[in-house]
């Protein structure tokens, strides 16, 4: 029975699918960009579902023991090497964090853990400021056009480096390289950022580029 | 409490009620366990009620909500934010693990709504009244669709009914099946929205 795939998507976000019916669905939305975009909506509508019930609540010793098998779990994984997960996985989580929080973090970890550095020594210049990265991180600049990144992602995968760049409405100029670290990595601006320019990071092979090869996947709002 | 010494890198980043859902998975894929704890007091009431409701035995109730939450532990960093809402996730994931508990276990399924037992539960808390809220837009919702497009929505959603299952169940095609599911479905989401908007709105 050849039935026409789109149909499933309701079924599928209702998880009223059977096994098979339910894997050779989603070989179809592995190239159905139409149904990835409808199961999105339908999705969210059915966990809406979830708060139309009412019920008591779980008893305080379920959160005790989901706590403790986790624990379990990462002390079970901290001795193996670090886990190496896909690559776009990790960028897509880290364009999670809320602004407040990477600022707040950031900075903190920037200025508390690693004393002195190049994000610290920037910003304590009079008249510094601070500018979001989508949450992702935060650039300081001082007026002088001295500016420092501070940017939450994994590092870089091997081949691979992060570049920064200073945009402007007709030039890109490349601001350096850097390969980053799991947490928070610290990086100075290479050269001075005017006003009105924007900070974008991209990932480009080993060794940089002299433009981007692919949009920004983090950026800060124009420097005022 | 105690997971406060473990995790001293964010302790300085204070509370984490500030920190939106989305945020917090990516903390959980860092394996912070306080961020987890922090999930589960946001979204394991609603979880638990859920597979509740599914499973109607409490000790499967509990398994299925453990082994989701141990799911957004493992897999936090496959999280795509610009896919889904966290909370969609998260339940999406509570979801599953309850309908697959339910069919595993051939439990009785799909008893209509109105007979499953609608405990009392204590109204102390503030996030009670929050619950109290969406519960009455949700099923104000429902109520604005069609008999057959609710009941099939019901029965697939709360009774982890398959497709096939509530086409013998009903006596009617498939296909009839599968477009009370996908016109309920898209109705529904359009009057959450809607709802959704309002509340913002006020």
């Amino acid at each position: 029975m050849a039935a026409d795939p789109h149909s499933l998507v309701a079924a599928y976000a209702l998880h009223a699918l059977d096994n098979q019916e339910g894997h050779s669905f989603e070989e179809h939305l592995a190239v159905c960009e139409r149904c990835r975009g409808e199961l999105a909506g339908l999705r969210e509508a059915a966990a809406g579902l979830a708060y139309g019930v009412a019920g008591p609540p779980p008893p305080p010793e379920l959160k005790e023991r989901i706590l403790a098998q986790a624990r379990s779990e990462r002390e079970n994984v901290a001795s193996l090497p670090a886990r190496r997960r896909n690559w776009t996985a990790p960028l897509a989580a880290a364009a999670a964090i809320a602004a407040s929080v990477a600022i707040g973090l950031g900075v903190w970890t920037a200025t508390r853990s690693s004393g002195e550095n190049a994000f610290t020594q920037v910003l304590a210049k009079p008249g510094a400021k601070v500018i979001g990265m989508g949450g992702q991180g935060a650039v300081t600049v001082a007026p002088s056009g001295e500016a420092a990144l501070l940017l939450r992602v994994p590092r870089a995968p091997s081949g691979k480096t992060y570049e920064a760049w200073i945009m402007q409405p007709d030039t890109v100029k490349p601001a350096g390289i850097f390969r980053g670290k799991d947490g928070t990595t610290v990086f100075k601006i290479h050269g001075r950022v005017p006003r009105g320019a924007v900070i974008g990071v991209t990932v480009e092979r080993a060794g940089g580029v002299n433009q981007p090869t692919q949009k920004p996947f983090a950026a800060t709002e124009a420097v005022t | 409490m105690t997971a406060l010494t473990t995790t001293t890198s964010r302790a300085a980043a204070g509370d984490l009620a500030q920190v939106t859902d989305e945020a917090l998975i990516s903390l959980v894929a860092s394996s912070d366990d306080q961020a987890l704890a922090e999930l589960y007091d946001r979204f394991g009431r609603v979880a638990y009620g859920l597979a509740l409701r599914i499973l109607r035995d409490e000790t499967l109730a509990q398994d299925a909500v453990q082994e989701a939450f141990l799911g957004v532990w493992r897999s936090a960093d496959q999280y795509l934010p610009e896919r889904a809402k966290a909370s969609t996730w998260i339940l999406t994931l509570v979801h599953r693990r309850a309908v697959d508990l339910v069919r595993r276990e051939n439990l009785r399924r799909g008893e209509p709504l109105e007979q499953a037992p609608e405990p009392i539960a204590p109204s102390t808390v503030e996030s009670e009244a929050t619950l109290g809220f969406r519960r009455r837009v949700v099923q104000e919702a429902l109520k604005g669709l069609p008999t057959e497009q609710r009941e099939a929505l019901e029965l697939a959603y709360y009774g982890g009914l398959t497709q096939s299952e509530l086409a013998e169940r009903l006596g009617q095609p498939l296909g009839t099946i599968k477009s009370r599911m996908f016109m309920g479905l898209a109705r529904l989401r359009d009057l959450l929205n809607q709802a959704g908007l309002e509340e913002s709105l006020r």
